[in-house]
């Protein structure tokens, strides 16, 4: 299992190819039409992340060690946002990624170029990460 | 039209905004309903004040202080002429066309609404134009009706005046709408409604950059409207009033200028237009918006109507020829927005490399999201138009549809 840091790392170099911003919005819709993201049965009202412009479904497993994001949205570019952060988070414990930071975003630019609205769902999406990731280590802990 | 083609140039020049780049491409404005770009004119009133003559208002005898309310004041004419007010105590300043629906909510609507009382809204209106009547009426008991439109956008004529009836105590309804860009007959509709005892209030927030308006012809009790949607710089906007309804209406905020004498067992508030004017006013942002209406005024409303009808039509066709393009909206009598869809493609997909692209359109419910919930729509793209946009813009426009639906189809 690869660290978070590596999981971003990875991501940010992946970024570093791109001198257009075209070319940047063109790879985040090829990882939003590639992923296969989440089961129908979990497109829940219950999962829906609120305020963005575009519907976004998160859905989290906890298998007792490790929390297994899958997530949805109706817009490409917001699934490509989200398939980012399932890259990067999917599939840790909640600790890491309560310690994890959110560096990378800056550095391959995307709040710079998706404004740190709520409108593109970015942060209401880490929010919503870093909240499941509170509440499975409170289960841990019980 | 020769007038257009030798004047565009220079009215463009007034804009300084519209010379700078987006993304590295000269940037196209096409979010004007939202807010209008300001000319140098309205930029300079706003800096003369405040480097030349900035004091409070209606206080000091000092020379300064009788600058700036003759200034100050001088707007409030203005504003009277241009929407055509039978007094100039008529015009109440506030902060937008949102804190005037509220304040009318808060004195007018506190004082006559009662429980089983109903107030009747179109489904077309803006949140600005739902919520304070939603609270009011949940405060009362009453209830909000919501009258339905037809398929092309526009309003449901014989549904409204049937929906008229003896517990109708208020009629809100918006102008033109900010998502549709339906133009509403509101003299019509005031007439209608005033037969049957219902006051009338008229959200003219997109209204008044678009086309002459007279609130006495109209024959409506309310009318509001936000400075920035025509030229003149935010956080300044007004309420007309009819002076009989004004004067029974109780003030809204107790605070300075709207008292006349104060003791600490009672207080006697001021006459109209200050009963409804507590405080220090945006004095600056008044004499600005006193400007964009001195600007306005010389380019002229029907030269402003045609260039963007124009506009409107021009646009209208090219986006036709896309057969992947659905247009949202297509009332007879429509302001100069369109609002559209490309199929198969989520709004803010598009509006995200649209902006890329260098152009300004909006994206989203528009504010209006029961009305999107009713369409059965996730949002819509855009693109609102005022009168120093070109052809060439929208040129580039259709350009930057194609570009998306390269990339997502």
């Amino acid at each position: 299992m690869i660290r978070i840091e590596e999981a971003t790392s990875t991501i940010v170099s992946e970024f570093d190819n791109f001198d257009d911003w075209m070319d940047k919005y063109n790879y985040l819709i090829e990882l939003g039409k590639s992923l296969p993201l989440i089961d129908e049965k979990h497109k829940t009202e219950a999962n829906l992340i609120e305020g963005c412009q575009s519907r976004v479904w998160l859905h989290a497993e906890f298998d007792g060690t490790l929390i297994h994001f899958t997530a949805d949205s109706d817009a490409v570019i917001t699934k490509g946002i989200a398939n980012l952060l399932i890259r990067a988070y999917s599939g840790h414990t909640p600790q890491e990624i309560l310690d994890s930071s959110t560096e990378f975003l800056n550095e391959i630019g995307l709040t710079q170029h998706l404004s740190p609205t709520r409108s593109n769902g970015l942060l209401s999406m880490i929010k919503q990460i870093k909240m499941y990731a509170l509440v499975y280590k409170a289960k841990q802990a019980m | 039209m020769q007038f257009y083609a030798l004047d565009i140039d220079k009215i463009r020049a007034d804009f300084p905004v519209l010379a700078r780049s987006v993304h590295n491409r000269p940037l196209v404005y096409f979010d004007n309903a939202a807010t209008t770009q300001k000319p140098q004119v309205v930029i300079d009133a706003l800096t003369d004040y405040y480097s030349n003559y900035n004091s409070n208002v209606h206080r000091g005898v000092h020379s300064l202080s009788q600058q700036a309310t003759t200034a100050f004041e001088a707007v409030r004419d203005k504003v009277q002429a241009f929407i055509h007010a039978r007094y100039r105590h008529e015009v109440i300043f506030t902060r937008g066309c949102t804190e005037a629906i509220n304040l009318v909510a808060a004195t007018w609507g506190r004082k006559n609404i009662s429980a089983g009382d109903e107030i009747l809204i179109s489904a077309m209106e803006h949140h600005s134009n739902i919520v304070p009547w939603q609270m009011l009426c949940e405060e009362k008991g009453a209830r909000l009706v919501v009258c339905p439109l037809l398929d092309d956008g526009s309003l449901n004529l014989e549904m409204l005046f049937s929906m008229m009836n003896s517990r109708t105590r208020l009629l809100a309804l918006t102008h033109i709408s900010n998502t549709l860009g339906t133009i509403n007959p509101v003299k019509l509709i005031t007439g209608k409604a005033h037969e049957k005892g219902i006051t009338v209030l008229i959200d003219g927030a997109q209204a008044l950059s678009h086309m002459e308006v007279d609130v006495q012809d109209i024959g409506c009790d309310f009318y509001t409207f936000s400075a920035h949607k025509i030229y003149g710089p935010m956080g300044i906007g007004g309420l007309y009033g009819r002076e009989e309804v004004l004067s029974a209406m109780p003030p809204y905020q107790g605070g300075g200028e709207m008292i006349k004498s104060v003791s600490f067992e009672r207080t006697t508030y001021n006459e109209l237009p200050y009963k409804f004017e507590a405080g220090t006013p945006n004095v600056g942002g008044t004499i600005a918006f006193g400007a964009a209406i001195d600007y306005v005024n010389s380019i002229g409303l029907q030269t402003i109507a045609r260039m963007e009808h124009e506009l409107l039509t021009y646009a209208t066709g090219r986006l036709l020829e896309n057969p992947l393009v659905r247009i949202i909206g297509t009332s007879p009598e429509k302001a100069s927005l369109i609002s559209f869809m490309i199929d198969r493609i989520h709004p803010f997909d598009a509006g995200t490399i649209i902006d890329q692209l260098g152009i300004a359109v909006r994206t989203g419910t528009h504010c209006t999201q029961p009305l999107m919930d009713k369409l059965g729509i996730p949002g819509t793209i855009r693109a609102s138009f005022a009168f120093y946009n070109t052809k060439a813009e929208i040129d580039r426009l259709i350009e930057a549809i194609g570009k998306v639906e390269e990339i997502f189809l």
